[in-house]
């Protein structure tokens, strides 16, 4: 049996794990579980858990500096989530971890009964999100701030990057009741450093002014965001970004306050579907407050997503860098 | 507990032609690897010889018709296992060769994760793990429902029976009496996190399916005659009861470099090793074949 398979350039693939740094971008290995690692030398009462996604949720890092604190659930995220809540109960602090769409979608009431209800000390930290991955719907959480916005005293963040992953581990653990944040891992991009940022629970920041566009992102859309305003500037537009990295409770005087300056599209960028996320909490937030200017998302469709390489699947959904800058482009 | 292997006469002729096959859907899923650089190739490699024997001889099914209303069903409800499961359906003649250069590429019919509504043969989408059992267990009851003699087979990992659905599903089959299922579990002892039992040890395995009511098997999945004899069993078993079938695979079976590798849910293979996988792969089936 012989066969010659040309050996065409090959893009990127439909596998699980994929980086979205661009080339060329600084990253920072494994953010989270070092910061977690580290936090845990200070407070004992921190433990972790996951569902046998130690090792791609970068808490094998956590798991490697303090075994007697980590806990393996298995494949079981109903379990992982009671689990956790148990513990909390019995006094100490949790961080959980599993991929998105499985700690949301097959363990919901899970964290809304067992967690939210009793406003347990829960942390519970996913990573893949909304498309991070091209390995299909089963893996890309979509609609996970959507669904999650829905659960009463629940804090929900979708961090930039690796400087505000790091900040933001000790700072979850310092607000007290159950907190879910987007992780990112492996070899995680590093952009705000340049920013002279600092990652406070509850708060947005202005990363940048600018005239005639108001991004207001979230995530990995803010990095992306930032992109876009350097992309666009000293020609097609002066852009400004408003980073909102936590999404419940939402900063609305921050919101309102550069929203409401006259003069500017106003943008909501998110790494989610169009519905339930960001976009539909400003906007709801706008009306109600009679701040009405043009107002345009980008965000997933709401669609079951493809499955192939990143790049393609970013810019065929319009939320690589590229596609922002058409989309604002035609808006303008 | 009951391991009952009913051991019928081989056919030499039927066990030569499935050892060919599974040499054939090693060989397709090796090469779906080289395309991609990388691939869940150490369990298509543990399961090729029970993917052999359930597409070469268990399975009732129409190659050009893969829809066909009488088929027995076989649900992968190990969405990772794609790379193996389409070198089977290669090998059936379900899947046109030609396809598999385009595993895992933009716009493929043939993703990394297997899809139901666009991939020929692929009766579920089992990325999201631990499912398919449940599934089956509805299939099952509506094949009942509309009289048609065909069986679900729902293939899973051990990895999946961590999942509670599973359980809940297993407990269902028996109480609904579901003897036209019959599940295959890929027991290679390894998930994401390391060994399963490390993990979640799941043993005494068989013990658990039999309190669940199933007519349980173990066999070495890797022993082709054994393999097919477990198979038959299952079929012809006269009770009413599900029937599980517990195969102990090794991760990489058929070429010794990867089954001594380190073992890693995902195992790293470097780009000019897929050829040489091969070539030992071709030069221990022309020594089998001449024996």
């Amino acid at each position: 049996m012989s066969e010659t398979i040309a050996r065409k350039p090959r893009l990127t693939t439909s596998a699980m794990i994929a980086s979205i740094a661009s080339e060329g971008q600084r990253t920072q290995a494994a953010p989270f579980g070092h910061a977690l690692a580290a936090l845990a030398e200070q407070r004992s009462e921190i433990v972790g858990l996951t569902a046998d996604l130690a090792k791609y949720t970068d808490m094998h890092i956590f798991a490697q500096a303090h075994p007697e604190r980590f806990f393996q659930m298995g494949m079981a995220e109903q379990l992982l989530m009671a689990s956790a809540g148990g513990m909390a109960k019995e006094g100490f602090l949790p961080f959980v971890s599993s991929y998105a769409v499985f700690a949301t979608r097959r363990a919901y009431d899970f964290i809304h009964q067992v967690i939210a209800e009793e406003h347990l000390n829960v942390k519970i930290c996913c990573a893949l999100p909304g498309l991070t991955t091209g390995y299909g719907p089963s893996h890309q959480a979509t609609e996970d701030i959507a669904m999650l916005r829905g659960v009463p005293g629940l804090t929900i963040i979708d961090p930039c990057d690796a400087l505000e992953i790091e900040q933001a581990v000790p700072a979850i653990a310092a607000h007290p009741g159950p907190v879910y944040m987007r992780l990112l891992r492996g070899q995680v991009p590093l952009v705000l450093d340049e920013y002279n940022y600092r990652f406070e629970v509850g708060k947005a920041a202005l990363l940048r002014g600018g005239n005639d566009v108001l991004i207001i992102s979230t995530g990995i859309m803010t990095m992306r965001a930032l992109e876009v305003a350097k992309e666009m500037e000293g020609g097609a537009a002066d852009v400004a970004v408003l980073h909102v990295p936590t999404i419940k409770p939402l900063d609305e005087a921050a919101i309102l306050r550069e929203a409401a300056k006259p003069g500017r599209l106003v943008v909501v960028a998110e790494n989610h579907s169009i519905i339930g996320g960001l976009g539909e909490a400003v906007a709801t937030l706008l009306l109600r407050s009679a701040v009405t200017p043009v107002f345009r998302q980008i965000a997933l469709p709401d669609a079951f997503l493809a499955a192939g390489a990143l790049p393609t699947l970013h810019s065929r959904y319009g939320i690589s860098t590229e596609a922002m800058v058409e989309s604002i482009k035609t808006w303008l | 507990m009951k391991t009952c292997t009913l051991i019928e006469p081989q056919h030499e002729e039927t066990v030569r032609k499935l050892t060919e096959s599974a040499y054939n859907i090693r060989r397709y899923a090796l090469r779906m690897g080289e395309v991609q650089g990388q691939g869940y190739i150490g369990q298509a490699l543990g399961i090729a010889d029970i993917l052999a024997v359930a597409f070469g001889h268990a399975l009732n099914f129409r190659a050009d018709e893969p829809e066909w209303e009488g088929r027995d069903r076989f649900l992968l409800s190990h969405g990772h296992y794609a790379i193996a499961y389409y070198a089977a359906l290669i090998e059936a003649g379900i899947i046109p060769e030609q396809e598999l250069e385009t595993y895992g590429s933009d716009d493929s019919r043939l993703p990394m994760s297997g899809m139901a509504s666009y991939t020929p043969g692929m009766e579920i989408s089992g990325g999201s793990l631990g499912q398919g059992l449940a599934i089956g267990v509805g299939m099952a009851l509506g094949l009942r429902q509309k009289k048609n003699p065909a069986f679900i087979y729902v293939s899973t990992s051990d990895g999946e029976l961590d999942e509670g659905a599973t359980w809940e599903a297993a407990m269902s089959a028996s109480h609904h009496r579901l003897g036209n299922l019959i599940v295959l579990v890929d027991v290679n002892n390894q998930q994401a996190d390391g060994n399963s039992n490390q993990v979640m040890g799941f043993e005494p395995l068989a013990d658990k399916w039999d309190a669940f009511g199933w007519y349980v098997q173990r066999a070495d999945g890797n022993d082709l005659p054994a393999v097919l004899a477990a198979f038959n069993a299952a079929r012809s078993y006269e009770g009413d009861k599900p029937r599980a079938i517990l195969f102990d695979t090794l991760m990489g079976k058929g070429i010794p470099f990867l089954e001594q590798r380190e073992k890693n849910h995902f195992i790293r293979v470097d780009a000019a090793e897929w050829q040489q996988a091969i070539e030992i792969l071709d030069a221990a089936q022309e020594k089998g074949v001449e024996k």
